[in-house]
C-alpha cells in the first residue's frame, strides 16, 4: 500500500496521532506554542468518527483532572500544554502516579520562568525527569526531535503508559511545535473497549462492579508502611523502566574525541554541527537521549575512557548536563552550551561553543 | 542538492503562505522539506519571517545562520538578514519601502517590484506569488507542475477558485524579477 506522506506541524502531528492512536479523551487549555494541538482535533471533530472526547476546559488544572478521572475507567486519556500550563498540572501528575493510572501529557516548551515568553525553549528538563509534581515519582519522559517523531510518539506513549500504568511525557519544544515537516501517517487503530483494556492490561479499571469485586482508584493511604509498600512498588516499576526503556541515537560517535548530547530541536542543530565540525576535521559526535526518564546512563558511561570530553547542548542553563555528569562521572570533561529564556541558538553559534568550551582545550 | 533560505517581510505580506507553498512544492517533488516560522506576537504589521529548507538528502537542522538564499520584503528584514546570505548566495528584494540597498558583493542580488505590480493590476493579494515566481525563475529548483500542485495543496478547498490568477502570477513574477549584480 502507498503510503500516506502529510506536510504538518509537530503540533497538528500530535493531534492527528491521537485520533489515530484510539485515543479516547484530549482534555486541554490553549497556551502558545502548543495551541494547534487542540485547534486541529476541533477541527478534526473526532467525536463524529471514533467517538473521541475533545473538551476545552477551563484550566490545566482541570484539564488534567479530567485526564485522571478518564484514566481511571482505563481509558486512553491526555492533554498538551506549554511550560507554565504544565506547572499548574504538577499536582494531578503526582496523584495519577501515585494511584498507578496511565496518561499522556504533551510539554510544548517555552521559555520561563514564570510567565516567561511564548519561544521555544528547554528549561523545563528538571521539571520532566525529576520534579513534575510532589513525591517520589518518575514520568517516563520522550523527547522528539522531528515532526514524525511527535507523530509516532503519541502512540509508543499510550503503550507505553498502559504498560507500566504511569504517566508517559512528550518533552517538546516550540521549534518541533510549530515547525512543518513530512509525516508518514498510520492507519488508524480503534479505540478499545473495557474488556479489551481489562485483558490486555489487567483489572484495574472503574468500569463498573457489575459481577467483579470493586476497584479502588486512589492516590491516598495513611498507614506510613502500607504507604512505603506502594512506594517500593513504584521505584521497582522506575527500575524496569531504566532497565528496559532507554532508547537513544547516535552520530558519528565511533571515532569521536568530543561527543555532543542534545535533545529535541538542540538535537537537530547539533546534527549540522557534527557535520561542520567533520568537515573541518574535528572528531565529533553526537549522542540524542529520545528516553530523558530513563536516561542512556550507562551508554555515556561506556563512551567516557575514550572521549575527550562532553559538551551538553539545551536552550537551558544546564539542566540535562547534570545527568551527563552522573553519568560519565566528577572527573570527566561535561560543558554546557545553550541560549535561553526564549531564544534558540543556530547552528553557527554552537559550533562556536564547541570550539569554546572543549576543543580548545584539547588542540 | 540543499537550499536554506528564509523569507522575510511584514506580517500579512504573505511571508509565510510562501514559504509553505514552496514546501509543499518540494512535497511533490518527492525532496525532504522543513518550514519554521518565527512565531510569536508578530502581526499584521509586525516583522515575520520563515525559514525554508529543501534538500534531497535528510535536513539535519531546520534552523540555519546561513542562508542560499533570502528573499527580503521590508527594510528591517534587510539590516537583519543581508549579512546572513552566503557567500555566491542569493538576494531577491522588492524595492517597495527599501531606503538602504543592499551594498555585499559576494552575493547575486535580483530586484522584483512585485508591489507596485500587484497594485498595478488591482490585487495586492498576489504579491507573494509573483516573489515566489521571480525566484523560481533563478533558483528553479523545483517544476513549475510541482510548484501549482503545492499552490492548490497549501490553500483551502474555498480558495481554490483563486489557483489561475495565482499560477498567472507566479508567471508574472518570472518576468518581473531583475538581475542588479
Amino acid at each position: 500500500m502507498k503510503k500516506e506522506i502529510r506536510l504538518m506541524k509537530g503540533n497538528e502531528a500530535i493531534a492527528e496521532a491521537a485520533v489515530r492512536a484510539g485515543c479516547d479523551g484530549y482534555f486541554g487549555y490553549p497556551i502558545t506554542p502548543q495551541t494547534e494541538v487542540i485547534e486541529t482535533l476541533m477541527e478534526l471533530r473526532p467525536w463524529e468518527t471514533t467517538g473521541m472526547v475533545v473538551v476545552q476546559s477551563e484550566s490545566e488544572t482541570a484539564s488534567i483532572n479530567m485526564v485522571y478521572g478518564a484514566a481511571s475507567c482505563g481509558r486512553k486519556a491526555m492533554t498538551t500544554s506549554s511550560s507554565p500550563g504544565i506547572s499548574l498540572m504538577g499536582e494531578g501528575l503526582s496523584y495519577i502516579a501515585g494511584a498507578e493510572l496511565p496518561c499522556l501529557v504533551v510539554n510544548v516548551q517555552r521559555g520561563g520562568p514564570g510567565l516567561g515568553t511564548i519561544q521555544p525553549s528547554q528549561a523545563d528538563y528538571f521539571q520532566a525527569t525529576k520534579a513534575g509534581g510532589h513525591g517520589d515519582f518518575n514520568m517516563l519522559v520522550l523527547a522528539p526531535n522531528s515532526v514524525q517523531e511527535m507523530y509516532d510518539f503519541v502512540g509508543l506513549g499510550f503503550e507505553l503508559a498502559f504498560k507500566y500504568l504511569n504517566p508517559v511525557m512528550i518533552l517538546t519544544d516550540g521549534v518541533i511545535g510549530q515547525m512543518m515537516e513530512k509525516v508518514v501517517v498510520s492507519e488508524p487503530i480503534p479505540r478499545l473497549t473495557d474488556e479489551e483494556v481489562r485483558e490486555k492490561y489487567g483489572d484495574w479499571a472503574l468500569t463498573g462492579k457489575k459481577n467483579r469485586k470493586r476497584n479502588v482508584v486512589t492516590s491516598l493511604e495513611l498507614d506510613p508502611l502500607r504507604q512505603e509498600k506502594v512506594n517500593h512498588k513504584l521505584q521497582a516499576k522506575y527500575q524496569k523502566m531504566r532497565e528496559e526503556e532507554v532508547r537513544y541515537e547516535t552520530f558519528r560517535c565511533e571515532d569521536a574525541d568530543y561527543v555532543m548530547v542534545a535533545y529535541g530541536a538542540s538535537a537537530r542543530m547539533s546534527a549540522k554541527v557534527v557535520e561542520m565540525a567533520r568537515e573541518d576535521g574535528y572528531k565529533v559526535g553526537l549522542l540524542r537521549p529520545i528516553t530523558l526518564f530513563p536516561f542512556p546512563t550507562e551508554q555515556l558511561r561506556a563512551m567516557r575512557d575514550r572521549v575527550k570530553g562532553f559538551l551538553s547542548v539545551e536552550m537551558s542553563a544546564g539542566q540535562m548536563k547534570e545527568d551527563i555528569q552522573l553519568a560519565v562521572g566528577s572527573d570527566a570533561v561535561v560543558e554546557h552550551y545553550g541560549r535561553y529564556g526564549g531564544v534558540v541558538h543556530t547552528p553557527g553559534e554552537i559550533y562556536e561553543g564547541l570550539k569554546e568550551k572543549l576543543i580548545s582545550k584539547f588542540e | 542538492m540543499t537550499e536554506e533560505m528564509i523569507i522575510a517581510g511584514f506580517g500579512g505580506q504573505g511571508v509565510l503562505s510562501m514559504g509553505k507553498i514552496l514546501a509543499y512544492s518540494g512535497v511533490m517533488q518527492d525532496f525532504e522539506v522543513s518550514w519554521m516560522p518565527a512565531y510569536g506576537p508578530e502581526m499584521r504589521g509586525g516583522t515575520a519571517n520563515v525559514t525554508v529548507v529543501i534538500s534531497d538528502k535528510t535536513i539535519s537542522s531546520p534552523i540555519s545562520h546561513m542562508y542560499d538564499t533570502a528573499i527580503i520584503l521590508n527594510q528591517q528584514s534587510m539590516d537583519k538578514f543581508e549579512s546572513m546570505v552566503r557567500p555566491g548566495g542569493i538576494l531577491i528584494y522588492d524595492t517597495n519601502g527599501i531606503v538602504k540597498h543592499p551594498t555585499r558583493k559576494d552575493i547575486k542580488i535580483y530586484t522584483i517590484d512585485a508591489t507596485e505590480e500587484a497594485a498595478k493590476r488591482g490585487n495586492t493579494r498576489l504579491f507573494n506569488t509573483m516573489i515566489l515566481g521571480g525566484y523560481l525563475k533563478v533558483r528553479p529548483i523545483v517544476t513549475l507542475e510541482n510548484v501549482f500542485k503545492g499552490l492548490k495543496k497549501s490553500l483551502p478547498e474555498r480558495a481554490w477558485k483563486t489557483l489561475p490568477a495565482n499560477e498567472e502570477a507566479v508567471r508574472i513574477g518570472m518576468e518581473l524579477i531583475k538581475e542588479i549584480q
